[in-house]
């Protein structure tokens, strides 16, 4: 595991226990993500990536059988102590799905309504809503498509550009973490490039965190890689954490060479 | 295949032998005699028709009881009545119409020699006219012992008035109940009971309903339905026989059918949605309110047509309530006595007088265009919230 100034820290899970009813989906597993860094979780169907992404946001709990030990460190905070709300969680950390999910709505809507439901508060200079707009659709590198439809229906796009609009859906609320849950998978070779260049543009301003099935999406898109795989319980454990380059070029684990020269998974 | 295609059949044909058995009683030749022959008042060399209005109102003062005249005068003063209206004064009140034989349509139609030459033979003095007993009169009259004169308005106010109060009880009442069973209750043992409950409630006989409004509503609070603690004293004879208890008893009937088709439109809402609301650090009241109800709004509002459909028609339980079955003034608001058109439909058709069928007939008309008209302002909204 690798050791830097707490300062560099986005978000840091210690000892994290996922369980769904009585089966544990995540071991005991503490990991530490760096700021303005696109950090990639890789791994078999079924170890449990997604499980451990939504623990950053506490979207697990929106199903009620689900219950979460140990901490996950934001800001200095932990944001499963009990006079945490999740709410609050996610104004933070926003996220992206596997499908496309934008809201039967304008698509200027789509990005409005996040960052109305939030007070929209865009920093120092008065924005109005139509200019942030302009700036979230722009940064998610899809305003040129879409200036002259913005009252055109969200679903009325392509799948590509419907979740280059979640995207921007989630920078309106100026999140410091978007996590993204295979957000390539349900997309054409072409419209993935686009959402991967998207996310190294992307990492100036924010932290990122990926899931995805796609080995070579993880070497292009991340910086670093976190390889998880399942134990004889069938529980999701951290195999290996490193540089994604260290990752691909030099795993210490050797589960982590297995998989990543396509011998399982 | 062929035999659903036989039965389909079969339920339009019987729908179609229902729509001209209406239509038949709605429409048709009426001999229309006068119980005092125009002669007799002004002479052979004049006709009533030619006469302008001065003469018209000598004619109905002279006729009527001064006591009669003065309360027309006081509805409408002779000054600002029209011709045309003391025209139909005095052939209303002096002449005094009297429907003597009546025709259905078809008769009328496939007869209507017959009918011509019985007329000429029978009632040399008497007028033959083709009737539609649905007019204009028949929607604004209120209710007479008279069939020329009776109408409909008092029955169709009441009708509309308590499908107002039907909807603004039950439709956020059933919208809440359903949004709670689906998007906050547990599953636990309670709630199991509660759903399984509504599920059986919609399809309790409405008479048991009428029951238990009778017993509520009427009697154990008959002092808010009937206004009294409102200070509504005029009407507190009703004894709480009011439209306000016909529309919370009716709201009672439909509210299994909302509640029901909420919750169904409810869980059609797609799970990546809310997730998606909620991802954007949304409330769950703020993700309810913007996305599950809004996109789940048609599927309600379809619930809101079957139960609209379900109360207009409903008889039994506003019997039971105590819907007036002879009332000739309008309902004035919540307080007051009432009656329904299904109710007023019942009462013509089980008079014995032929004319009072033919009432009817035309009633069932009107009722169903309520109906069509209230169902299609619910779809033009259903269609609006569709896009």
């Amino acid at each position: 595991m690798i050791s830097k100034p707490d300062s560099n820290h986005a978000i840091r899970a210690d000892k994290l226990n996922i369980y769904y009813d009585k089966f544990r989906a995540i071991k005991d597993i503490s990991i530490e993500i760096f700021k303005n860094k696109v950090t990639a979780i890789i791994g078999p169907s079924g170890c449990g990536k997604s499980t451990m992404l939504r623990a950053f946001n506490r979207m697990n709990e929106l199903l009620p059988s689900t219950h979460t030990e140990g901490s996950v460190l934001f800001m200095g905070q932990d944001i499963y102590a009990p006079d945490v709300d999740p709410v609050e969680v996610r104004k933070h950390i926003g996220m992206v799905f596997q499908k496309p999910n934008p809201f039967p709505k304008s698509i200027y809507e789509n990005v409005a309504w996040g960052a109305r439901i939030n007070g929209f508060k865009t920093g120092l200079e008065r924005l109005s809503m139509d200019e942030w707009v302009e700036i979230c659709l722009t940064k998610a590198a899809l305003w040129d498509e879409v200036k002259d439809k913005l009252h055109k229906s969200g679903l009325s796009l392509s799948g590509g550009q419907q979740q280059r609009l979640c995207i921007a859906r989630a920078i309106a609320i100026q999140p410091q973490i978007i996590l993204m849950d295979e957000p390539a998978s349900a997309l054409d070779p072409i419209a993935t490039l686009k959402i991967e260049e998207l996310m190294r543009d992307l990492v100036e301003d924010y932290t990122i965190i990926v899931v995805t099935h796609n080995m070579q999406q993880a070497a292009r898109v991340s910086d670093f890689t976190a390889f998880m795989n399942m134990d004889e319980d069938r529980a999701g454990v951290l195999v290996e954490y490193d540089k994604t380059n260290t990752i691909f070029t030099n795993p210490h684990d050797s589960r982590t060479e297995a998989y990543i020269t396509g011998r399982f998974g | 295949m062929n035999i659903i295609r036989a039965m389909t059949l079969m339920s339009v044909l019987f729908l179609a032998v229902l729509l001209f058995t209406i239509i038949n009683q709605t429409f048709g030749y009426a001999i229309i005699e006068t119980k005092i022959k125009p002669v007799a008042i002004i002479g052979e060399n004049r006709k009533l028709t030619d006469l302008d209005k001065l003469e018209l109102v000598e004619i109905l003062q002279e006729n009527i009881t001064t006591g009669r005249f003065s309360t027309l005068e006081r509805d409408k003063s002779m000054q600002e009545r029209s011709r045309d209206d003391i025209y139909d004064l005095v052939y209303l009140e002096v002449l005094q119409p009297k429907i003597v034989k009546t025709w259905k349509l078809w008769d009328s139609l496939v007869d209507s020699k017959e009918i011509k030459q019985e007329f000429a033979e029978d009632y040399p003095d008497a007028m033959l006219i083709f009737k539609s007993w649905l007019s204009k009169d028949f929607i604004q009259n209120a209710q007479s012992s008279k069939p020329t004169e009776a109408g409909v308005r008092t029955a169709l106010l009441g009708s509309i008035w308590s499908i107002l109060v039907t909807i603004l009880v039950a439709f956020p009442l059933g919208v809440g109940a359903a949004t709670y069973l689906e998007e906050y209750a547990t599953d636990n043992r309670l709630n199991r009971i509660i759903q399984t409950n509504i599920n059986n409630l919609a399809g309790v006989p409405s008479i048991i309903y009428g029951m238990l409004g009778l017993a509520i509503f009427v009697r154990a609070l008959s002092s808010i339905t009937s206004g009294q603690i409102f200070g509504e004293f005029a009407n507190s004879s009703d004894n709480g026989r009011t439209l306000l208890s016909a529309g919370l008893t009716l709201a009672l009937l439909v509210l299994p059918i909302i509640i029901i088709n909420t919750q169904e439109a409810i869980r059609a809402v797609p799970d990546s949605l809310r997730q998606a609301s909620y991802g954007l650090g949304a409330t769950k009241l703020q993700t309810i309110w913007h996305h599950v109800l809004p996109n789940a709004l048609p599927g309600i509002l379809t619930g809101t047509i079957l139960a609209i459909s379900r109360a207009i028609g409903e008889t039994a339980p506003l019997v039971v309530v105590g819907a007036a079955t002879y009332i000739t003034f309008d309902p004035k608001g919540l307080f007051s006595k009432f009656t329904t058109l299904p109710i007023q439909i019942y009462q013509w058709s089980s008079r014995p007088q032929v004319e009072f069928q033919h009432l009817a007939g035309a009633a069932i008309l009107v009722l169903l265009t309520l109906l069509l008209s209230l169902n299609s302002i619910a779809i033009l909204l259903r269609n609006r919230f569709k896009k």
